[in-house]
């Protein structure tokens, strides 16, 4: 399951991510990090069985943690089907069922790289 | 074909897909084929940018000659008559820049909604008004007749990118290190690829056209069919089309374009033409092209056909990459089906063109006359490169000795991978800390070609908010640098003249 790590400016210097693991053991995948000076926003995949406990530890740390349940939207008023939005996902989030668009909405790591390749403008990012 | 009319009239008639066809063929022949079936359906979708509007607008009180004007803040062509509008496809609006434009005025129109004209006029003793706004729907129009100078390409090159960086092209995002291949078209259900020769594909041909029954008004232009890139200028009724087959899209950093449906009944009159509806996705082939080169003429990465396309991956130099398409072959069917039903109801005849296509056109580069720079022709040639294990110290007495306040950072084998600058240089210094300039180096570096326009390499110096561009080879080995300098140096001498 993904999880998404919002890091406050007063901690962003911190080992977070490694002293999480060594203290649960999880075995966890960064599969999106965006680090600056004030502040960090990470995408992590956990294993699902042990998803509250690593979501436990970040919070214990200061960590701001939201599940990426439904993290991308399709219109499907909007969306033609014409694929756009396949090749250039880094996770595999949609594929074709028959000829119709379906997203796997558990890959996505809201990098937003097919929010501005969808030429019908039908993909949105899920905000939290 | 008046017999297969009178089929369509009486209901009798029988229609197949573009798709169904070929295991038809396969089962029947030819001979069984022509037997059996009156009328395939092809049919496509995907974006159309050489796509237009044509609207006249009926004469206002007092009475204006447009010369400018503006649907929902995008101009659209004022230079006919009085109150005749042509609004083409990838005009960006004014105030909403590429997110809207000629195409989504038009999906507005199909939808119902209202659109803003603001027009400017010429005065003259017949035509005293020099403004005008109101407010419009498609029916307040006299006609609104899309004109579409070029549409259905028999087939249309896929695109890769083998550059460093992604770009954003009118083929959809493009990762950098071909990491993905984009295209276009609707293989077997394509129209021309159905009907290369031309039968039924001529002047006056009944065509589907956005949802309505529009026609081929002639060959489009760059219509090239003796080297497999035939095209189509068609016209429909925009009043009777709908939004379901006319789609406005935006393409990221390129612009609005159009998805239009269309659809060409095929009637099969003889063996030949049954043979030619056979066509399978493996029997198109098309190229990949490598939009990496920013210039007319792409290098071709391979030649691939649509089977392999639609299969979602293609290797290109032995990996796997994948391939997604940007037309909608979801929609497509729909088209091809649609087309069929409106014939087995009696409401689509089909029309005898009343010439060809012409089977040689032409498509040939521009002819220019004025002065066209490329980096190579700018660039400065003598640049320094320093290697990352040299000190801060070194590092800065080239900086210091060289024309550049940018030292390019290459490997061993003389590759490009990275970046010092005299503020990265002054920073270290300052911090105290860093010791070699491999810690300090930026290893993003953005790069030029020596065969890219100088236009590009200014643009990227603008967009990127840089100064300085290391030109590299195609092995990645720096053979120049164009900075800003070259850039004031060049408008310099230019306004000098």
């Amino acid at each position: 399951m993904k999880l998404m790590l919002h890091v406050a400016p007063g901690i962003v210097r911190r080992p977070i991510v490694s002293s999480v693991i060594l203290e649960t053991k999880a075995l966890i995948n960064i599969e999106r990090a965006k680090v600056d000076a004030v502040s960090g926003e990470i995408v992590v995949d956990v294993e699902p069985e042990r998803c509250s406990e690593v979501k436990a530890a970040f919070e214990a740390r200061g960590v701001r943690v939201v599940l990426l349940e439904n993290p991308i939207i399709k219109d499907d008023e909007e969306c033609v089907h014409c694929g756009a939005c396949i090749s250039i996902c880094p996770t595999g989030t949609f594929h074709f069922k028959g000829t119709e668009v379906v997203a796997d909405a558990g890959k996505c790591v809201q990098c937003g790289t097919c929010v501005t390749a969808c030429p019908q403008r039908a993909l949105r990012l899920i905000l939290k | 074909m008046s017999e297969i009319n009178e089929r369509i009239r009486d209901g009798s008639v029988r229609v197949v897909t573009a798709e169904e066809m070929p295991d038809l063929v396969d089962e029947l022949g030819t001979d069984g084929a022509v037997r059996e079936v009156d009328v395939v359906t092809t049919g496509t979708f995907g974006a159309m940018c050489s796509s237009g509007l044509f609207l006249n607008t009926g004469h206002s009180d007092p009475p204006i000659k447009i010369s400018r004007a503006w649907l929902n803040n995008v101009e659209a062509y004022g230079g006919v008559a009085a109150v005749d509008l042509f609004l083409g496809a990838t005009q960006p609006s004014e105030d909403r820049g590429d997110e809207y434009g000629g195409a989504h005025v038009m999906e507005d129109l199909v939808s119902g909604r209202e659109v803003e004209l603001r027009a400017q006029g010429a005065v003259t003793d017949c035509y005293p008004r020099s403004d005008l706004e109101t407010t419009l729907r498609l029916e307040d129009f006299n006609q609104a007749i899309m004109v579409n100078p070029r549409n259905s390409y028999q087939r249309y090159a896929a695109a890769t990118n083998s550059t460093e960086r992604t770009l954003h092209t009118y083929m959809g995002t493009l990762l950098p290190r071909c990491g993905n291949v984009s295209y276009s078209g609707a293989g077997s259900l394509s129209p021309i690829p159905n009907d290369p020769d031309f039968e039924y594909i001529g002047v006056g041909a009944r065509i589907f056209l956005g949802g309505a029954q529009g026609h081929i008004i002639g060959s489009g232009t760059q219509h090239l069919p003796q080297s497999g890139f035939a095209t189509l200028m068609v016209k429909g009724d925009l009043k009777e089309m709908s939004a379901e087959f006319l789609r406005a899209a935006t393409f990221q950093d390129y612009g609005p374009s159009l998805y239009v449906g269309l659809g060409v009944p095929i009637p099969v009159l003889n063996e030949g033409i049954a043979e030619k509806t056979a066509v399978r996705d493996r029997d198109i082939v098309t190229e990949i092209i490598d939009y990496g080169v920013p210039r007319r003429d792409r290098p071709t990465v391979r030649r691939v056909n649509y089977e392999q396309l639609y299969s979602g991956a293609v290797e290109i130099d032995g990996v796997e990459v994948r391939a997604s398409a940007l037309s909608s072959r979801h929609v497509a069917r729909k088209v091809a089906s649609a087309l069929g039903d409106s014939i087995r109801r009696g409401e689509f005849l089909l029309s005898a063109p009343v010439e060809p296509l012409p089977a040689k056109g032409r498509n040939s580069p521009m002819k220019q006359t004025k002065e066209f720079l490329l980096v190579r022709d700018v660039m400065s040639t003598e640049v320094a490169t320093a290697r990352e294990e040299i000190s801060i110290q070194e590092a800065s007495a080239m900086i210091v000795g060289g024309p550049f306040d940018h030292l390019p950072v290459v490997s061993e084998e003389g590759r490009l991978i990275g970046m010092v600058t005299a503020w990265d240089v002054s920073k270290a210094v300052a911090s105290g800390k860093t010791s070699h300039i491999s810690e300090m180096m930026t290893r993003k570096v953005f790069i030029a070609s020596p065969d890219e326009p100088m236009e590009l390499a200014a643009r990227k110096l603008h967009h990127h908010k840089i100064s300085a561009l290391p030109v590299v080879d195609k092995d990645h080995r720096v053979v120049g640098m164009v900075t800003s300098d070259h850039l004031s140096r060049l408008y310099g001498r230019r306004g000098s003249l």
